[in-house]
């Protein structure tokens, strides 16, 4: 359940940026998981769920955007098919991942009058 | 508050952000890579399920590379300082990170670890984490590389099962295969399945009982140790050199 640590790093970067912009009230926030990234969805919406009251992310909306893997090779850019052996088929390196890992913060919708 | 229309409600403004939610994580993981690489020492961050044999295979690696290299390690538990007991006796200086109920090791923890580490003069450190197939993957604790063991009791799948870890490891070592005549266990499936989640992969086989394979993991760490660094006398965990500690 690491997705409980990840939502406290969230909240205090969401925390940060209040700060630093003189926000008030957070509405919503953005952000984008990979499904080979190791953290489930759902069990982050639950721990947010959990974690937001009495925070500035209190009544916020969290917005996941998913982000299906995908592997490439590094030299002709060929791209494999999933759950394909991650190896170039024409050339023989080891595919590298294109997408499919990210745990990003992109964007915070709030109330800051110093924006 | 809204200007366009003067209706009173509060402005909703965007703030754009861009970035690795664990990167306070990230930025003490590179940290401690620092803390390595000044004291010119390996750190591996070594992974597994429970019972998978992360400790024996260390103890194994400590009689193997005995009078030739100085070992160290941390170990993740939940509860129990018996793991580091074990690697102690054995020969590797160790200490415990007690985790609570927390299911991984973060770059703090092994922060906080190094700077109350006994000695600071070894050769190849190891991180032992905590034992579990999914949390550990995703935090980054400063290792050179990550090695995950598997044990033959379970089971050929377990890579396509937790796709995340064994994508990230650099180097997957095959536990217990001692057992392997009393098992129904196909090394080739499980060689296959590796090929499919892990770029490059690679895998040893190992048994921490009869030692087989051991003395080819101790190749392949001496391959990656750093360059013999200029160490100062006084270089000791408490590190001579300037860094910044902005603990949140």
């Amino acid at each position: 359940m690491h997705e409980y640590s990840i939502v406290a790093s969230l909240i205090d970067r969401v925390q940060h940026e209040a700060a630093l912009h003189g926000g008030s009230r957070v509405h919503r926030l953005h952000v984008k998981i990979g499904e080979l990234s190791g953290v489930e969805v759902d069990l982050l919406k639950t721990a947010f769920d959990t974690f937001r009251e009495r925070t500035i992310c209190a009544g916020a909306e969290l917005a996941i955007d998913t982000v299906a893997p995908a592997w490439a090779c590094p030299s002709c850019d060929r791209s494999l098919a999933l759950g394909a052996i991650l190896r170039c088929d024409d050339c023989g390196r080891p595919a590298r991942m294109v997408q499919g890992d990210e745990i990003i913060l992109e964007r915070i919708e709030m109330e800051a009058p110093d924006v | 508050m809204c200007e366009t229309c003067g209706c009173g409600d509060p402005e909703i403004v965007p703030i754009e952000v861009q970035e690795r939610i664990l990167s306070d994580n990230d930025a003490q993981a590179g940290h401690n890579r620092s803390h390595f690489k000044g004291l010119g020492v390996l750190a591996i961050n070594l992974m597994g399920s429970p019972g998978a044999g992360k400790t024996a295979v260390l103890e194994a690696t400590s009689k193997a590379a005995a009078g030739r290299l100085k070992l160290g390690a941390v170990s993740g538990d939940l509860a129990t300082e018996r793991d580091a007991d074990r690697l102690n006796a054995a020969g590797i200086v160790s200490s415990t990170i007690t985790t609570g109920s927390a299911c991984h090791l973060d770059a703090r923890l092994v922060h906080h670890a190094l700077h109350h580490f006994p000695s600071g003069d070894r050769d190849i450190f190891f991180i032992e984490n905590v034992g579990n197939l999914v949390c550990p993957a995703i935090y980054d604790l400063g290792q050179a590389a990550n090695v995950v063991t598997l044990s033959v009791t379970e089971g050929e799948d377990k890579p396509l099962k937790y796709p995340v870890m064994f994508q990230k490891a650099d180097l997957v070592l095959l536990t217990k295969v001692d057992l392997i005549p009393h098992l129904d266990f196909d090394v080739a499936a499980v060689e296959d399945a590796l090929a499919r989640v892990m770029p490059g992969a690679k895998m040893l086989k190992v048994s921490a009982r009869t030692g087989e394979g051991i003395d080819v993991w101790l190749h392949w760490l001496e391959e990656r140790r750093p360059a013999a660094v200029d160490r100062p006398p006084e270089a000791h965990h408490e590190h001579s050199h300037e860094h910044q500690h902005e603990h949140h």
